[in-house]
């Protein structure tokens, strides 16, 4: 076969792949073997990336470009450093803490001018505004007065508004002036900079992210812990049931999925709220009186009862899906060795289901932590999760710097979780079918 | 080990029935004793019933009607945990998240032993099946054949007296499935336990047991020692069942001393023994073994002439397919050895039996 070398180069290397040549293998027209190997493999390679190019083309598209580019709004300020350019270059020249000079406020002057002319004071107050809340008035009128201003500008200024002279001012414009910034993370922790650059926590009454990102974390746990307490009998039901019965029972989980998230969301609405069906049925049945209607909803059980039925399949199907898997002669051994039931499911049962439990946790995690329609409609004041504070920035406050920077706080800290859930589980015991 | 044991059995079925549907009963009046320390086979076809009765013995399942007692004790109400019963399973349900080492220790640590004693124990029995460097694996990372003897040492580390075996050489290829019959049988004769085993395999049966309990269609049809059932059939679907068998129908025709005149299909007329055939004009079936007819042999009231229709050769014999009586389907097993005539196709040649040889049974 040797002095007939075949065209295929897969024949070549069987016939004589197992001669070695100067400690590399060849194939029979003296290729070293892993080239042979890479080029007869290229082909089929290049065929299944096409495959999957059109979707690999759609995630970067749509998923990865959009998440770093989030990633970026978080960090990113321009608004200042562009349009503030004089102010920019005294930032640059006077170290932190210096007092403003005359120098400083003819600068400041001069780019209030500028502002005025490019039509930019609501942007760059705006940007003040979100580290001091009441500056952007101080912006915009001083931009629409500072042509008349005569020197000494500081004083011209002062007369115009005392508030320039504010140290806090000045440092919150010494932070911007630079065109990235870290602010935005420092607030999303209700942290601030005080006049010295030093970071401190906000007032009391201001200190609200960090109460809703534990809140988020808390009620997510509890929706968590509720779907599995009421998954694990069903989807040992179903793994156990006749064939046709499982059907019929699995259709009904699936019921669910198959409808709006808006009508199943409204229809506990129906159901809980204080003129509804429930506290009505109760009313009549003299459980409670009319005065003292159980509020249910519009705070954190409305939204804890809501969300765990809209996640439920979630924890349902990979459960089922390892329960199904799961011999029942395993616990019938265990019966017959000697164990009571209440021992053969502890000890042999409910070990083998771990990663079904842990699949479905961590799905109905991840999915609660970032919910947003639920929470915003059954949620009340009580009951908001961080991804309505998102959504707020977004597209309330106008503020998606804010909104980038929570996003992005989020999207560490369930990868923290993640982490640390591939520490204590193991993400190799997933199943999630 | 004798048959006689109804008046000790460790083990008693008596009028046993079970049904799951309220249809159909799966199991119809059994009746069966065990005596201590028996090898005893439950045998049949699939949907036979027999593992039906495994389960209810083992508490897996109610009987319906009956009683089943275990050394004199009605165990129908005691829950499967306090039968003290060891099973060997089909799969053989060793549990896949804990080590050899902790399934054999499983049934010691939930009779309450401690650490010490359990170990012990542990160690005995893995030495037994001679798996002790084993104790730290998987049942995962184990053969099928070493997966079966942890399964075997697991169920009789915690000392049952009775163990029960639900076709536990099913998954094994055919030599490591005969190895470990021997050694099966061999444990059996050296614990002095009691063993019910179940399996559709006749070799099976027949080599391990002390008797066989053969199942069809819900009944025993059959208990006997392995050559009982081989050489005296009582009926014959164990003849069908156990073997190879040649079967001809005929009609009873006239008894005469200790045997029964049949005619048969062909109009020829055939002398058997009549073990389970009906009086004269009744339809009876007449099995004669394959290495019970002489070719070209001695001649006997029931020699005949047979059409040499195939030939197969199989090393230490030669199977010849014949037709006699009109039956062309009909068996001999012609030794490989020097003295016997060798037959061509086409050719027609004598054969006999005796009459003891062929049993008249009841038609299928």
């Amino acid at each position: 076969m040797s002095e007939n070398v075949p065209a295929d180069p897969h024949v070549a290397i069987v016939t004589t792949a197992g001669g070695v040549e100067d400690g590399a293998l060849t194939i029979s027209d003296g290729t070293p073997l892993k080239r042979a190997l890479a080029r007869a493999q290229s082909h089929a390679r290049r065929k299944a990336f096409l495959l999957v190019l059109p979707l690999l083309a759609f995630i970067i598209l749509t998923f990865v470009v959009p998440i770093f580019q989030m990633l970026y709004r978080s960090v990113d300020s321009p608004n200042f450093h562009d349009n503030m350019p004089n102010m920019v270059a005294w930032f640059a020249q006077n170290p932190s803490g210096t007092e403003p000079d005359e120098t400083a406020f003819t600068a400041l002057v001069e780019d209030l001018k500028l502002l005025k002319k490019n039509r930019k004071a609501g942007l760059v107050g705006t940007r003040i505004n979100y580290e001091l809340p009441g500056s952007r008035s101080l912006f915009t009128k001083g931009a629409r007065k500072a042509a008349k201003l005569e020197p000494p500008y500081k004083e011209a200024l002062l007369k115009i508004d005392p508030k320039w002279s504010d140290p806090k001012l000045w440092q919150v414009m010494r932070s911007a002036a630079s065109p990235y910034t870290f602010n935005f993370y420092l607030a999303a922790v209700d942290r601030t900079r005080d006049a010295d650059g030093k970071i401190v926590r906000v007032n009391e009454n201001r200190r609200i992210y960090l109460k809703l990102f534990g809140r988020t974390l808390v009620l997510s746990l509890l929706i968590t812990f509720m779907t599995f307490i009421l998954a694990y009998p069903i989807a040992h039901l179903l793994a156990t049931l006749p064939l046709r019965k499982s059907n019929l029972l699995m259709i009904l989980v699936l019921l669910p999925f198959w409808t709006s998230l808006l009508v199943r969301t409204t229809s506990w609405m129906v159901l809980l709220q204080s003129q509804g069906v429930l506290n009505d049925a109760m009313v009549a049945l003299g459980i409670v009186s009319d005065d003292h209607r159980i509020q249910m909803m519009y705070n954190k059980i409305g939204t804890v009862v809501a969300m765990t039925h809209i996640l439920l399949p979630f924890m349902v199907l990979p459960l089922y899906s390892v329960m199904r898997t799961i011999n029942p002669s395993y616990v019938r051994a265990a019966r017959n060795l000697g164990a009571t039931s209440w021992t053969a499911f502890r000890r042999i049962y409910f070990p083998q289901t771990v990663p079904g439990i842990a699949a479905g946790a961590l799905l109905v995690f991840i999915l609660a932590v970032g919910y947003y329609i639920t929470p915003a409609l059954v949620g009340g004041a009580d009951g908001q999760l961080i991804s309505n504070l998102i959504a707020f920035h977004m597209t309330g406050s106008l503020n998606w710097s804010m909104a980038a920077a929570l996003a992005a706080l989020l999207l560490g800290g369930i990868l923290v979780l993640y982490w640390l859930y591939d520490k204590l589980v193991g993400i190799d015991n997933l199943k999630l079918g | 080990m004798a048959s006689d044991v109804s008046d000790n059995a460790f083990v008693e079925f008596d009028r046993v029935q079970k049904s799951y549907d309220g249809e159909v009963l799966v199991v119809k009046d059994l009746n069966l004793q065990i005596g201590k320390g028996e090898f005893v086979t439950m045998l049949g076809p699939s949907g036979s019933g027999k593992t039906t009765c495994l389960m209810m013995l083992a508490g897996f399942e109610t009987a319906t009607n009956g009683d089943i007692r275990l050394a004199g004790r009605p165990i129908n109400n005691i829950p499967p945990h306090k039968r003290g019963i060891g099973m060997v399973f089909q799969n053989y349900a060793l549990f896949p998240h804990m080590t050899v080492g902790e399934n054999l220790s499983f049934p010691l640590e939930v009779r309450g032993l401690d650490k010490t004693a359990r170990e012990e124990k542990v160690k005995r029995a893995l030495e037994m099946v001679q798996m002790g460097e084993f104790i730290n694996r998987r049942p995962a990372q184990l053969s099928g054949g070493q997966q079966q003897r942890i399964a075997l040492a697991r169920a009789l580390v915690f000392e049952p007296e009775l163990v029960l075996m639900d076709e536990p050489l099913g998954a094994l290829d055919k030599q490591l499935r005969e190895h470990m019959q021997f050694e099966i049988k061999h444990l059996h004769e050296r614990l002095g336990i009691t063993v019910v085993y179940v399996t559709h395999d006749q070799s099976e049966a027949l080599t391990m047991s002390d008797r066989v309990a053969v199942f069809d269609d819900g009944r025993i049809q059959q208990l006997a020692p392995p050559a009982d059932l081989y050489e005296r059939p009582e009926n014959s679907f164990v003849a069908q069942f156990i073997g190879e068998n040649n079967k001809l129908d005929g009609v009873v025709e006239g008894f005469e001393g200790d045997e029964v005149i049949v005619r048969l299909a062909d109009g020829e007329t055939c002398r058997a023994n009549p073990v389970k055939c009906g009086d004269v004009g009744s339809e009876t079936l007449i099995s004669i073994r394959p290495e019970r007819v002489w070719i070209e042999g001695k001649t006997t009231p029931n020699t005949t002439e047979a059409q040499v229709l195939e030939l197969i050769y199989l090393g230490d014999h030669v199977r010849c397919r014949l037709q006699v009586h009109g039956n062309d389907e009909f068996i001999v097993k012609v030794p490989n050895s020097a003295g016997h005539k060798h037959l061509v196709v086409g050719e027609t040649a004598k054969v006999s039996w005796d009459a003891q040889d062929a049993r008249a049974l009841d038609p299928l």
